[in-house]
């Protein structure tokens, strides 16, 4: 089972977690990734964040998020895999991305989820843009 | 050719879709040449971006046909 979704609304894990549920696993595994308030650039200045902005190419982003699960269920032998990636305004501690997946064993399931997360940085067309603290903004390109 | 823009060269150029004219057989590296030229002020994003063509991504030497449906310049990407 694949669970693909692009939401402008708060992601809350409660209405995601059921999703995963299958009688054959044993492992459930989550990752949220929150807007977090502090940055430290490479010469070590903090930049403080008031919130993100993401944007994204959505068909594409879509068919490459549906492909990287797809990779992942033969890769780690899931029974289910689900990424939800939230668009426009993210405040302050709130989620921008929860992955969730379950195997039937743990560490197929904590395995999946950095792999998954590190393709998803690399390839899949969701951009942030930053407001800071003095309301400067900057699109962030790796 | 049209091609869809994002992020720092979207705003950068101001619009969200550029039209650009390479003569035939355009590959993806001409056409990504062709934006830069067209957003001087985002040029440096311009050249470590991607093109996809239909939502997949293409190397450089791929030569873009008239009729593929859709093309977008995805410069590098920041989600999660």
């Amino acid at each position: 089972m694949i669970l693909i979704r692009l939401v402008q609304s708060p992601i809350e894990l409660s209405d995601w977690s059921s999703t995963i549920d299958d009688p054959d696993t044993g492992a459930h595994a989550w990752f949220a990734g929150v807007t977090r308030r502090k940055t430290t650039t490479e010469g070590g200045r903090v930049r403080i964040t008031k919130t993100l902005h993401y944007q994204a190419h959505e068909s594409m982003a879509l068919g490459q998020l549906q492909q990287l699960a797809e990779q992942a269920m033969r890769t780690y032998s899931l029974a289910a895999v689900v990424i939800v990636h939230r668009l426009g305004e993210v405040p302050l501690g709130q989620a921008s991305v929860l992955v969730g997946c379950s195997s039937a064993h743990r560490r197929d399931a904590f395995s999946a989820l950095p792999w998954i997360m590190d393709r998803l940085k690399a390839d899949v067309p969701i951009w942030k843009r930053e407001t800071f603290a003095d309301d400067s903004t900057e699109w962030i390109h790796p | 050719m049209q091609i869809l823009l994002f992020a720092g060269v979207r705003d950068a150029a101001g619009c969200d879709v550029i039209e650009v004219t390479v003569d035939p057989p355009a590959t993806a590296a001409m056409l990504i040449d062709a934006v830069a030229a067209q957003v001087p002020a985002a040029a440096q994003l311009i050249g470590v971006s991607r093109l996809a063509v239909d939502g997949q991504y293409v190397a450089g030497d791929h030569v873009v046909e008239r009729g593929d449906a859709e093309l977008a310049l995805i410069p590098p990407v920041s989600g999660g």
